[in-house]
C-alpha cells in the first residue's frame, strides 16, 4: 500500500518554519534569559530532523545544500577567532568587549562579542547533531 | 601580555579546526601540521626560557580575577612538559606522513591528531580542576577516534573497553570534583591548595585525594587499575601507540604529581605511603608482563606500566631528589616512549609479524635501525651517560634520603629487567640466523627511520647534557617542594 503523508507534510511546512524562528529568539535572548547557543542549536537541528521524518534525507539535502562538517568546522573557527582575538587587542584571551550602539531601526542596542561566541557554538551544535543523524541514517 | 603561555593549545586547536576544510587533500593537511608543529616546538622553547628567566606565568583567561576565572598556569614543570609533548609529536607526525596511510588520512585522522595535542598540552598547563577533567577529555575524545580510526575488529574490539573504562573513570573524576567543591568551594587549584593546607587536610580531604589517586591511576595505569591498558594500546596502529604509550599516561601520572603536591602533601603519612605501595606493585606487574611476552609491542607496553610505577614511586617521596628524580624521568620516559614504539613498528613493517619467535638477524640488512634500536634500548635500561640514568639515580638517592629500602632495592632490580626484556628484542630480533620474510625482504625505510633517529638523539643529548638540563628541572621542582610558591603566583593580586 502506497503511504500518503500529506497531512505530515503540510504541517512540517509550517511548524519547522515556526520552530527555526523559535530557535533564534532562544539563541538571540541567552545573555538576559534562559536559552542560548546550545538549546537554540539543539532546537533548530530538531526543524531540521522533523523535514528528515517528513521527507526524505534526498529531498532535505536538496532543500539545505549543506555540509555540517563544514559547520562544525565553520562554528569552532568563529569560537576560536572570537577567543584569540582579543589578543589582537592586547587583552588576555577570551577578554570579550561590549559597547552600545544606535541603529535607524532597532534604537538603542547593546552588542557583545560573547554572541559571536555563541554563534560558533550554535552552528557546531547544529553541525554535530546533524552529521550525527545523517551519517547513522544513511548506513545501511 | 602573557598570552604566550596559552600559544601550546590555541596553535593545535586551530590547526585542527583548518585542517577539517582541506579533509580529502592529504598534501595540503600534511604541510600544515607540519609547519603548525614546528611552530609549537619553537613556541614551547620560548615558553620554556621566558619562564627560566621570569617565574611562573599566570594567564587570568578573560580578564577575571584568579579564583573566580580559569587560569592557565605555565610553571617550569609544565613548560617542560608541553615541550616534551611538542617534540614528541613533531616525530610522531613525521613517522605518520609514511606509516598511517591513505585511508586514515583522509577520515580526518590530522585533525584529531591536533585535537589530541590540544587536551595534552590544555591538561599541563591548566590551574584549574575542573578545566583539567574538560582537557581530559579533549584528549581521551581524540583518542577514542585515533584508536577506533580504521575500523579492524580488533580495534573496535579493545576500543569498546578502552571507552568504558575512561567513561567510568570520568565519572568518577566528576564526582570527586563534586565532593571536593562541596567541601572547599573553590575550583582553582591554587585556591584548593591554600584553603586545604589552611583547615589542615581533614579526613573526608584523604579520602578525596584517595579518589583523586583512583582517578588519575585509571588514566595513568597504576597497578590494580592498569588493566586496561595492554589490550588497548596492542589494537591502535603503530604511530596512534607511539603517541598514546609518550603522551596519554603521563598526563595522569602529572596529575597525580600535581594533586599530590600542591593540594593534598598535609597528609602524607596515609596518602603517599599508599601511592608508594601501589608503585611498587605496578612496577612488579610491569615487569612480570614485559618478560613474559615474546611479542614486541606487548614488551615496550608493560614498559610504559613499569615507568609510571618508577615515576610515582618517586613521586611518592616527597623530597627534593625524589621529585626532580621523577621530573627527569618522566621527560625521558616520553621521548624514549615513543621512539621504541617508532623503531618496533618499522621492526614489524620489515618483518610482517610482531612475534619475536619469527624474527632474525635483521642487522646485516638494517644496520642503522640496529644500532638505533640499540641506543634506545640502553637508554631506556638507564645506563650511565645516557638519559634514563639521572632521573633514576636521583629516585633511588631520593629513597634512600627517606629510607625506602625495598622500593629502592624494586627499582634497582627492575632496571636489570628492563635491559633483558628489551635486550632480548635486540637478541632475537637483529642477531641470529636471518629469516625470510612473506613480504619483500628489503625495504626501504630510511623515511620512517629518521623520526625515530631524531628522537633517540634528543633522547641521548638529554642524557649527555643532563647538567644543562639540572637547573630547570630544580626550577620545576621548586613549586612542587613549596606550594606557596605556586599559589601565590596564581593569586598575586589579591592582597
Amino acid at each position: 500500500m502506497k503511504t500518503n503523508d500529506l497531512i505530515l507534510q503540510t504541517v512540517t511546512k509550517v511548524a519547522a518554519f515556526v520552530i527555526i524562528l523559535f530557535s533564534i529568539s532562544i539563541f538571540l535572548g541567552g545573555h538576559y534569559s534562559p536559552g542560548g547557543g546550545f538549546v537554540g542549536g539543539l532546537m533548530t537541528s530538531c526543524a531540521v530532523v522533523l523535514l528528515l521524518l517528513a521527507y526524505d534525507l534526498k529531498t532535505v539535502a536538496g532543500l539545505l545544500p549543506i555540509d555540517y562538517k563544514i559547520m562544525i568546522a565553520c562554528g569552532l573557527l568563529i569560537s576560536v577567532s572570537t577567543v584569540a582575538g582579543s589578543w589582537l587587542f592586547d587583552a588576555p584571551l577570551m577578554t570579550h568587549a561590549f559597547s552600545d550602539f544606535n541603529f535607524p531601526v532597532l534604537g538603542k542596542t547593546t552588542l557583545h562579542t560573547a554572541v559571536l561566541f555563541d554563534l560558533g557554538v550554535y552552528l557546531v551544535v547544529i553541525g554535530v547533531t546533524m552529521t550525527i543523524i545523517q551519517t547513522i541514517g544513511e548506513s545501511e | 601580555m602573557n598570552n604566550i603561555v596559552f600559544l601550546p593549545v590555541l596553535l593545535p586547536l586551530i590547526t585542527g579546526v583548518v585542517l577539517i576544510f582541506f579533509a580529502k587533500k592529504t598534501g595540503i593537511q600534511k604541510g600544515i601540521s607540519l609547519l603548525s608543529s614546528l611552530c609549537g616546538v619553537a613556541a614551547a622553547l620560548f615558553l620554556v626560557q621566558y619562564i627560566s628567566k621570569t617565574g611562573i606565568q599566570a594567564l587570568q583567561v578573560g580578564s577575571w580575577k584568579a579564583p573566580f576565572g580559569i587560569v592557565i598556569v605555565a610553571d617550569m614543570l609544565a613548560a617542560l612538559l608541553v615541550l616534551t609533548t611538542s617534540l614528541v609529536g613533531t616525530a610522531v607526525l613525521l613517522y605518520s606522513f609514511r606509516g598511517i596511510g591513505q585511508e586514515r588520512e583522509k577520515f580526518y585522522f590530522y585533525s584529531i591528531f591536533q585535537f589530541l595535542l590540544v587536551g595534552v598540552n590544555g591538561a599541563f598547563l591548566t590551574g584549574d580542576i575542573f578545566n583539567l577533567f574538560v582537557f581530559f577529555e579533549v584528549m581521551l575524545m581524540a583518542s577514542y577516534v585515533l584508536l577506533v580510526l580504521g575500523g579492524t575488529k580488533a580495534q573496535l574490539q579493545e576500543s569498546l573497553k578502552y571507552i568504558l573504562v575512561n567513561v567510568i573513570s570520568s565519572a568518577l573524576f566528576v564526582i570527586t570534583v563534586a565532593y571536593l567543591y562541596s567541601i572547599v568551594g573553590t575550583l582553582n587549584m591554587a585556591d584548593i591548595g591554600r584553603r586545604i593546607s589552611e583547615a589542615g587536610q581533614p579526613g573526608i580531604l584523604t579520602v578525596i585525594a584517595v579518589l583523586f589517586l583512583v582517578v588519575f591511576g585509571l588514566k595513568g595505569a597504576i597497578f590494580p587499575l592498569f588493566y586496561w591498558l595492554p589490550g588497548s594500546y596492542y589494537a591502535a596502529p603503530i604511530p596512534v601507540l607511539a603517541l598514546f604509550g609518550a603522551l596519554l599516561t603521563k598526563v595522569g601520572i602529572y596529575s597525580i604529581l600535581r594533586t599530590y603536591t600542591l593540594m593534598f602533601p598535609h597528609k602524607q603519612g596515609y596518602t603517599h605511603e599508599l601511592l608508594a605501595i601501589l608503585a611498587i606493585l605496578t612496577i612488579i606487574v610491569g615487569v612480570i608482563g614485559a618478560i613474559a611476552y615474546w611479542d614486541i609491542k606487548k614488551i615496550i607496553i608493560y614498559n610504559i606500566v613499569i615507568a609510571v610505577g618508577v615515576i610515582a614511586f618517586g613521586i611518592s617521596l616527597m623530597n627534593q631528589d625524589g621529585l626532580s628524580g621523577s621530573l627527569f624521568y618522566l621527560i625521558h620516559d616520553m621521548i624514549i616512549k615513543a621512539a621504541l614504539f617508532l623503531l618496533v613498528g618499522i621492526m614489524m613493517k620489515i618483518t610482517g609479524t610482531s612475534s619475536l619467535r619469527e624474527m632474525g638477524g635483521l642487522i646485516r640488512i638494517y644496520p642503522v635501525l640496529g644500532w638505533t634500536f640499540f641506543l634506545a634500548a640502553i637508554s631506556l635500561a638507564g645506563i650511565p651517560p645516557f638519559s634514563g640514568f639521572a632521573g633514576k639515580l636521583l629516585i633511588l638517592q631520593g629513597a634512600a634520603e627517606k629510607g625506602a629500602f625495598i622500593g629502592m632495592a624494586v627499582v634497582l632490580v627492575s632496571s636489570l629487567l628492563v635491559l633483558y626484556s628489551i635486550i632480548r628484542i635486540f637478541i632475537y630480533g637483529f642477531w641470529g640466523k636471518e629469516k625470510t620474510y612473506s613480504p619483500p625482504s628489503h625495504i626501504h625505510v630510511t623515511k620512517l627511520l629518521t623520526p625515530a633517529i631524531l628522537l633517540v638523539a634528543v633522547s641521548i643529548l638529554y642524557g649527555i647534557g643532563t647538567e644543562f638540563v639540572y637547573p630547570f628541572i630544580i626550577q620545576g621542582t621548586e613549586p612542587l617542594l613549596d606550594p606557596q610558591i605556586y599559589i601565590d603566583a596564581v593569586l598575586k593580586e589579591e592582597g
